[in-house]
């Protein structure tokens, strides 16, 4: 592994660690040896990334997004994780979860969930694995995101509305949280973001790191060299770092993370949580969180609900710190320029997460061409498809009426 | 400061410790200053004062609600630290039992050092190990404060003994697997917890969640050298919101009925050892 992994104990620099009950700390023991045990052993190896590839559709497609890249001013690389099966690069992390979970032979999972996305793959996995699923969502969201409590619902989950706190999603991994420490001799927590107590942070990695390791291989073979840069949007941060990592060890290929703005950091309505957080305790890991003077969590903002939280995994607080990768935020109204933008040029509505690392990628390709010339590549996760952010592109964009969005060409006839 | 003497003092007694739980600022500050003399004066022997947090996953729905009033009334860290200079200087031990994040947000030296001069005696830290590596222990000793950490029903024994090593004043044994909170009946998880820390420690163990009536407080003091009481107490406060003084007085009664029952309890161990 690279410098930049944490230690045994999960501490990636100052950052990680475990921060939890001590009722839980015999599961996350028990969760560390049986995660290390199944990543050293092909068998188990082999059986996710067969589930992976004949069930999820990995390895997503690298895509040359050349009239997209028209209004970049440079090369932009599209890693397809929109493609995966339910949508986005999540499924990636519950199978690995899920499977683990089979093999340490408990019965039931549980998630938490914002939006719904890492709620819909958790309730995928576990009707594809046979195991019992609780997800716990804030009671705003379920509100809000009623399709897809009805998908979760529909693949037999039971989902447990939140109303505690901001009945959001970081009260829902609170609730979480409360249900393992009652549960967890026969309960899996499926973490939804490389985020948490040790060894969530590396695991999760572990599990969605095959998106750089394929979309590393997939450049050198299409462009014949690595990328100048690569640029994921950053929320718990489980895409990115699973992009990432595989370049972490490639000096020459800046690394790009990309924070939700909301309604721009200076309003303090966004969730820039390593832009404009300080160093705390969220959730079971010191990392950057969004906190007020006494430590208490500051509810965070986004148009997205992905990039919806307070605080960031530790190994990109680590990354931040250390200089290996920088992290800016993207503002609603950016991310929603960028996500017309690519619907018009290329016909994938990405999901809005995504198009903050698409809106990022936009302002770094000025730099990047003005550099090295309109031959620089950036290389992008599209983490997932817009399916679901329809309601919420209906009203940004006014798409009921006549009205046309803005920022993509002009004639779509 | 210590919780020691409190201790000692029941244990001499032939009883357990009466511990209870109440957070600051709840209902107000003042309010909850008021709350929590009222359960020294019948007959708390160490009171742990609660700094109310936005994300309290050890806490059932009791004390979320409790806490979640007292932040939406604006208390701060430094209200809690007032409220323990106010119950300390009832010559009650008194202790918080804080989530972490605010003690590092406020600064671990800082927070140790002002909790000191408060004239507090400790802090429990439920979502805080001794092997977190959050410089702790190191704060407290320097200031000459307990360190109460929790052992749970899960606990590997090298854990209990690695976090009995860690802790001084108690060891806060959780009855149950699961969140704080009032149940009906007693946990048959806690016995054997306390068996198995009192192989590695000679320290007081208190025992908490769930704890609500005399009786169960009576059934536990029966083993341990602690009983722990929090949300039952918070349930009283809730239950009068426009009856202050009427929830004042229930608390009291409560408290009195759980301080007959640690005494019933030491009894009834009395009877056991001469059995």
């Amino acid at each position: 592994m690279t410098g930049f992994d944490a230690d045994e104990r999960g501490w990636f620099g100052d950052f990680g660690g475990r921060f939890m009950p001590e009722a839980l700390v015999a599961a996350l023991d028990e969760l560390t040896v049986a995660w290390q045990e199944a990543m050293a052993d092909p068998a188990f190896v082999a059986e996710f990334e067969a589930v992976l590839r004949d069930y999820a559709g990995v390895p997503s497609r690298l895509y040359d997004a050349t009239r997209f890249a028209e209004h970049a001013g440079c090369r932009i690389l599209l890693k397809r994780e929109d493609l995966n099966h339910t949508g986005a690069h999540k499924i990636r992390n519950v199978m690995g979860q899920a499977l683990l979970t089979k093999r340490m032979g408990k019965t039931r999972v549980i998630a938490e969930t914002g939006a719904g996305q890492h709620g819909v793959a958790s309730a995928t996995a576990a009707a594809y694995f046979g195991l019992d699923c609780t997800v716990y969502m804030g009671s705003v969201d379920t509100r809000r995101q009623a399709l897809n409590v009805a998908r979760m619902n529909l693949l037999g989950a039971t989902v447990v509305p939140v109303d505690s706190g901001s009945a959001t999603l970081k009260d829902a991994i609170n609730e979480a949280l409360r249900d393992w420490v009652a549960s967890v001799d026969h309960t899996a927590y499926l973490f939804g973001t490389a985020a948490g107590p040790h060894p969530f942070p590396s695991m999760v990695r572990d599990f969605t790191r095959g998106i750089g390791d394929e979309a590393r291989a997939q450049c050198l073979e299409l462009t014949g060299r690595l990328p100048d840069a690569v640029a994921a949007c950053v929320g718990g941060g489980s895409n990115a770092i699973g992009l990432f990592t595989a370049f972490l060890d490639d000096p020459e290929v800046a690394i790009h993370g990309y924070e939700a703005g909301g309604d721009g950091v200076d309003t303090g309505r966004h969730a820039a949580t390593i832009v404009a957080g300080d160093s705390g305790v969220l959730h079971g890991a010191r990392t950057y969180v969004l906190q007020d003077d006494d430590g208490q969590t500051i509810e965070s903002h986004s148009i997205s609900a992905g990039l919806d939280y307070p605080g960031v995994g530790p190994q990109h607080a680590h990354l931040a710190a250390s200089g290996r990768a920088t992290y800016h935020p993207v503002t609603d109204a950016e991310a929603m320029d960028a996500l017309a933008l690519l619907s018009r040029t290329e016909g994938i509505i990405p999901a809005i997460e995504s198009a903050h690392a698409l809106a990022g990628a936009l302002r770094l390709a000025k730099e990047l061409a003005a550099e090295k010339g309109p031959e620089a590549t950036i290389l992008v996760n599209l983490s997932g498809r817009g399916d679901k952010d329809m309601g919420t592109a209906i009203e940004w964009f006014g798409l009921d009426g006549a009205a046309a969005p803005t920022g993509g060409e002009g004639d779509v006839s | 400061m210590s919780v020691a003497p409190a201790f000692a003092r029941a244990r001499e007694e032939g009883r357990a410790a009466l511990v209870g739980y109440l957070p600051a600022g709840f209902p107000s500050v003042a309010g909850g200053i008021e709350a929590l003399r009222v359960l020294v004066d019948a007959g708390c022997d160490v009171i742990e004062v609660g700094l109310p947090y936005s994300d309290p996953v050890m806490d059932g729905p009791t004390v979320q609600a409790a806490a979640q009033q007292a932040l939406d009334g604006g208390v701060r860290t430094s209200d809690v630290l007032r409220t323990v200079e106010a119950v300390a200087a009832t010559g009650t031990p008194t202790v918080v039992m804080t989530y972490w994040n605010p003690v590092e947000r406020y600064g671990v030296e800082r927070f140790a050092a002002d909790l000191a001069s408060a004239g507090g005696a400790g802090l429990i830290t439920p979502d805080l190990t001794p092997d977190s590596g959050s410089g702790w222990v190191e704060a407290a000793d320097r200031h000459d404060l307990d360190k109460i950490f929790l052992v749970a029903p899960s606990s590997t024994d090298e854990r209990l003994a690695m976090t009995t090593s860690a802790c001084r004043g108690f060891v806060y044994a959780t009855a149950v697997m699961g969140v704080t909170g009032a149940r009906a009946t007693t946990s048959d998880l806690a016995p054997p917890l306390v068996a198995r820390t009192r192989e590695v420690t000679d320290l007081p163990i208190g025992v908490g969640l769930g704890v609500s009536t005399g009786a169960q407080a009576a059934e536990i003091a029966a083993y341990a050298d602690g009983v722990i009481v929090g949300s039952a107490l918070v349930r009283v406060l809730l239950d009068h919101p426009d009856d202050p003084p009427a929830g004042v007085r229930r608390l009291a009664q409560l408290t009195t009925e759980l301080a007959e029952g640690v005494r019933r309890g030491g009894a009834l161990r009395g009877d056991l050892a001469r059995a």
